[in-house]
């Protein structure tokens, strides 16, 4: 039992990473049908930035705060240069220059500061291990856990209190009448990039301090799971990225934990495969039919 | 007149050929040609086979499949256990690898290709990830070792005529009334299922055939390189692909040969520089994404016609009739 | 009718233009001059880079010291360095152009598939190999033709001298019965290292209680190590590259799994200390070729030459790579020509040959007889308990 609750645990720590990742996918997809490729790889982005400040002699939180900013200007950047001209286009040439962009940014990563695993300096982050009923608990997993809360609470009340996620909410719903409307479609996808973006640098960063480790295509396989966690809570819901990030990482920590570790890819795959073949809208979806 | 020129030109490509052959086939039992532009020369072959059997996929019936690595392991493996581990002669070998790749083909197809493009984007990719940890699993095909000792029977009248036989078959395919279904699903999916199309079946057949030739493409590099690692059959060697599709032109077959072989004689040249080199491939695709969505030669074929004008080298009828 | 023609048309000019370009690699093939090309083709990018590099640096510090000690018979050695961008494919590709360049032996690649791949092309143009640290038994023996590779030579221990030599410390010495084993599955030399420990593990009489496997790019570990801490193992053995052991080991400690780890040469490397920090690596033991704290001048000049031409300590890799540099440069001398079937000769008869990573005779399947070294890890630093030599 007590081996159980572990591995729930493990798991949960695992998903809230997970749910941060999948938060910016599900916006961007919500937003614009674009598969945002380049998503996993603004988080190894925001880990270097984050490593490079902590190397500077930088706190967590100042860190934090410049990894964020640096890759919501990123992702707004990312935005105007490679989609916007596309995306009227097709969705296929959007998908096509996502991944140019996500290889892109991997390997001038990979260019100018090598293929080398780093770590954050012993300290940046003052590790605790507690133990009680015979789980431990590391103080990762709670920071982990709770910035991931924070961080979708106000982006819950960003989306549904303020203006600006109103316009969010009415472009993704249907972007020609909203510009009609007299909303400005262009800066409201910019903001939305800004935002999703902010938030991968602190999963960056996050998964960089949980894991200890820094290297050029860590956002791979994190931003190819987070996008099966958006499918499997609903692509564009955002509560909806945050419960299914956190099922993916406990059932990935099952799997694994069960004797099955070589297959815990191929099981989020599975997922992913059979969400879409059942139940497309995922599990806190709306239901959208094709516009003709 | 017209007729006349058709089959004079279908001569004249038939001796050109030939004479590239024979050549070819010349430079290398006399050693004019060394073992290393031999090997690039083999890659070229197996590379365009690549680029435009997932140019069927992509381009002609405008799905986005990432799974063709998986596919080429499917066909390389089953494949070398036929020669390797059974002792089975080659051309049983070449049989069972296409069959393979075809049947994971229509088994992965079925289910994912009622998703729309983009979606099936990821689920191909999940499916060559999935394809990579089960061979390692196996094994009966060596594992993470690798399979070896497959015996090394690839030579250039095999490469050759998978080459020119694979697009023969594409272009036969493109131009019957399959095809055509094919295209009008691309062009509007919905459209398409209104005139009474169906559309699942012409997705399905289009990525049947090519994974069938991504499994031949897989069967030559197994019995080229004599040992198959899961590890080679990674995400990358798709995105090879996928790069010589997009510089080539999504729905342009000569684009696709044009592109794989800039980039398999680039990525030699390329050698000395490798992050570089995939950081220029990334740009490429960016590019060709936003400016000639439609890539290189974008849905244009090079024909005898377009070089012709180009030339102008036979006068008279220079400009009359589009290639379609 | 007409499409297919044209299209083929293009094929073939195409197809002319890359053999154009083809012919022009022909004309780099250049006469006997008073240089000896030696090919080293390793993995300088890609997922195994730092292993390549690491040997490459070792190499051509020894060519440089060789060099400028006026070379072999006279003539300077002039190594070509290639990247085969850890993909076998590259390496075969490198070892064909090895081949029209008229190199007299090829010393690489570090990683055991990119060696075989390579082989059938050096052994039909006759050209003799040195694989620094491919360490699959099969590199240099076919087991299905129980045939040697002739031109294929390896200058580190195999993976069985390894596990036997620590599955044989842990038994007798530490006393330890019940073990659990960790292996990336992703990787030949993990999981041949894995089940070779068993085996030699289990015939002295010991049990394995527990068996997980991950894969190369996995960063969550403690799924697993929940699962083995549970069947209650005296230590785990994790014969895997440092980058997942430093995780596997910090993510341990973390879940308070105060047991002994040992592992195998991969572990070596600065990194693992910075991964997994160095508090959390006492009770840790791997095997390696050599250490750094060895007192000896041959070994002590190497690290001093290294550190200086480097700026970093050197890793098992570089010394094993330094002494495939010495080894060849050797075998010329005792060959007394440099050609490569004469060279091949002489490296089989090389007898007791005096390298950093110990002393080199080979055994009749082209594997090294060596000692392999037990090293400790104390509050991050290395230090060598024991050596012992493995029975064959």
């Amino acid at each position: 039992m007590p081996d159980l609750l572990q591995q729930l645990l493990n798991g949960l720590s695992q998903g809230s990473i997970y749910a941060l990742i999948a938060v910016g996918y599900t916006m961007i997809y919500g937003i614009i049908q674009l598969i945002n490729f380049a998503h996993g790889d603004v988080i190894m982005v925001g880990a270097y930035v984050a490593l490079g400040c902590a190397l500077k002699g930088l706190g967590f939180i100042p860190s934090l705060a410049v990894a964020m900013l640096t890759c919501a200007i990123l992702g707004v950047l990312i935005e105007r240069v490679a989609y916007r001209r596309v995306r009227p286009v097709s969705r296929l040439a959007a998908l096509t220059s996502a991944i140019g962009v996500s290889l892109f940014l991997e390997y001038i990563m990979m260019y100018f500061l090598g293929a080398d695993l780093r770590t954050y300096p012993a300290g940046f982050f003052p590790e605790r291990t507690y133990s009680l009923w015979g789980i431990t608990i590391n103080n990762k997993d709670l920071l982990v856990l709770g910035t991931t809360l924070v961080l979708v609470l106000i982006l819950q009340y960003v989306i549904y209190r303020t203006r600006t996620g109103k316009a969010m909410r009415a472009v993704s719903f249907d972007g020609q009448a909203s510009q009609l409307m007299g909303i400005n479609v262009n800066s409201t996808v910019a903001i939305t990039f800004f935002i999703s973006s902010a938030m991968a640098a602190a999963a960056g960063l996050l998964y960089g301090i949980y894991f200890n480790s820094v290297q050029p295509l860590m956002g791979l396989m994190p931003g190819l799971k987070a996008f099966i966690a958006a499918v499997l809570g609903g692509i564009g819901s955002v509560p909806g990225a945050m419960l299914g990030g956190i099922l993916l990482g406990m059932t990935e920590a099952l799997v694994a934990g069960f004797g099955g570790s070589m297959y815990r890819d191929a099981v989020a795959f599975i997922i992913l495969i059979l969400v879409l073949l059942i139940r497309p809208t995922g599990l806190l979806g709306k239901g959208v039919q094709e516009k003709v | 007149m017209d007729n006349l020129k058709k089959y004079l030109s279908t001569i004249i490509i038939c001796l050109v050929l030939a004479t590239f052959f024979v050549a070819v086939q010349w430079g290398i039992s006399s050693g004019f040609i060394s073992g290393y532009w031999v090997t690039n020369l083999y890659l070229v072959g197996i590379n365009i086979i690549l680029a435009a059997s997932l140019n069927l996929i992509n381009g002609f019936t405008g799905e986005f499949s990432l799974g063709h690595a998986g596919f080429m392991a499917v066909g390389a493996y089953s494949s070398a256990v036929i020669t390797a581990n059974l002792g089975l002669p080659f051309p049983l070998a070449v049989i069972v690898g296409m069959l393979a790749a075809a049947l994971t083909g229509l088994l992965v197809g079925l289910p994912t290709l009622r998703l729309r493009g983009d979606y099936l984007a990821i689920a191909t990719l999940g499916f060559g990830e999935i394809v990579r940890v089960v061979l390692m699993n196996i094994d009966y095909v060596g594992g993470a070792s690798g399979l070896m000792g497959i015996p090394a029977l690839v030579n250039w009248p095999i490469i050759f005529f998978s080459v020119v036989l694979s697009l023969l078959l594409i272009r036969n395919f493109i131009c019957s009334s399959h095809g055509r279904a094919c295209l009008s699903v691309r062009e509007n999916d919905l459209a398409a299922q209104m005139m009474g199309v169906n559309i699942t079946y012409y997705r399905v057949l289009a990525f049947v055939i090519g994974a069938a030739l991504a499994g031949l493409a897989g069967v030559l590099y197994a019995h080229y390189y004599t040992i198959l690692q899961p590890r080679e059959f990674s995400f990358m060697l798709t995105f090879d692909v996928l790069v010589m599709v997009m510089v080539g032109g999504l729905g342009s077959l000569t684009g696709s040969v044009v592109g794989a072989v800039i980039i398999t004689i680039a990525s030699a040249f390329l050698q000395a520089i490798p992050e570089l080199r995939m950081v220029i491939y990334a740009v490429l695709l960016i590019l060709s994404a936003i400016f000639r969505p439609q890539g290189l030669l974008g849905e244009k074929e090079v024909t005898l016609n377009n070089l012709q004008k180009l030339g102008g080298v036979f006068n008279g009828t220079v400009g009359s009739k589009q290639a379609h | 009718m007409k499409k297919w023609v044209k299209v083929a048309a293009l094929l073939v000019v195409v197809l002319a233009l890359g053999l154009a370009a083809g012919c022009g690699g022909n004309a780099q093939k250049s006469a006997e001059g008073d240089t000896i090309k030696v090919g080293v083709n390793f993995e300088l990018s890609g997922d195994v880079a730092t292993y390549g590099t690491s040997c490459k640096n070792g190499i051509l510090l020894a060519f440089e010291e060789i060099n400028a000690n006026g070379g072999v018979l006279g003539k300077k050695i002039e190594p070509l360095v290639q990247d085969n961008k850890s993909q076998n494919r590259e390496a075969r590709n490198i070892a064909e152009r090895f081949v029209s360049e008229g190199v007299v032996a090829v010393l690489g690649p570090a990683v055991s598939g990119a060696v075989q791949t390579e082989e059938p092309v050096l052994t039909a143009a006759k050209i003799p190999v040195l694989a620094p640290a491919a360490t699959a038994p099969e590199v240099t023996y076919d087991e299905k033709t129980k045939k040697v590779k002739d031109f294929i030579f390896r200058v580190c221990i195999i993976d069985p001298d390894q596990s036997q030599v620590m599955a044989n410390y842990i038994y007798d010495v530490l006393g330890l019965k019940n073990g659990a084993i960790m292996v990336d599955k992703n990787n030949d030399y993990s999981v041949g290292l894995g089940e070779t420990f068993k085996e030699y593990f289990t015939k002295k009489g010991g049990k394995i209680v527990a068996e997980e496997g991950f894969v190369s790019t996995d960063t969550a570990f403690k799924p697993q190590l929940t699962s083995i801490y549970s069947k209650k193992p005296d230590f785990i053995y994790v014969p895997a590259y440092y980058n997942q052991v430093g995780l596997i080991i910090k993510q341990a400690r973390e879940m308070g799994i105060d047991l002994p780890i040992m592992g195998a040469d991969g572990w070596d490397s600065p990194k693992l200390v910075e991964l997994a920090g160095a508090d959390n690596l006492n009770n840790c033991y791997f095997t390696n070729h050599y250490s750094v704290e060895d007192p000896s001048d041959l070994i002590q000049n190497f690290i001093k030459a290294y550190e200086k031409k480097y700026n970093t300590t050197p890793d098992a890799f570089a010394a094993l790579g330094y002494d495939t540099a010495y080894l060849l440069a050797k075998a010329i001398e005792q060959a007394g020509s440099a050609e490569p079937e004469k060279i091949q000769q002489a490296l089989e008869n090389i007898e007791d040959f005096e390298g950093v990573t110990g002393k080199l005779s080979y055994d009749e399947k082209h594997n090294p007889i060596k000692e392999v070294s037990i090293i400790k890890l104390e509050n991050g630093k290395q230090k060598l308990i024991k050596k012992m030599q493995p029975k064959h």
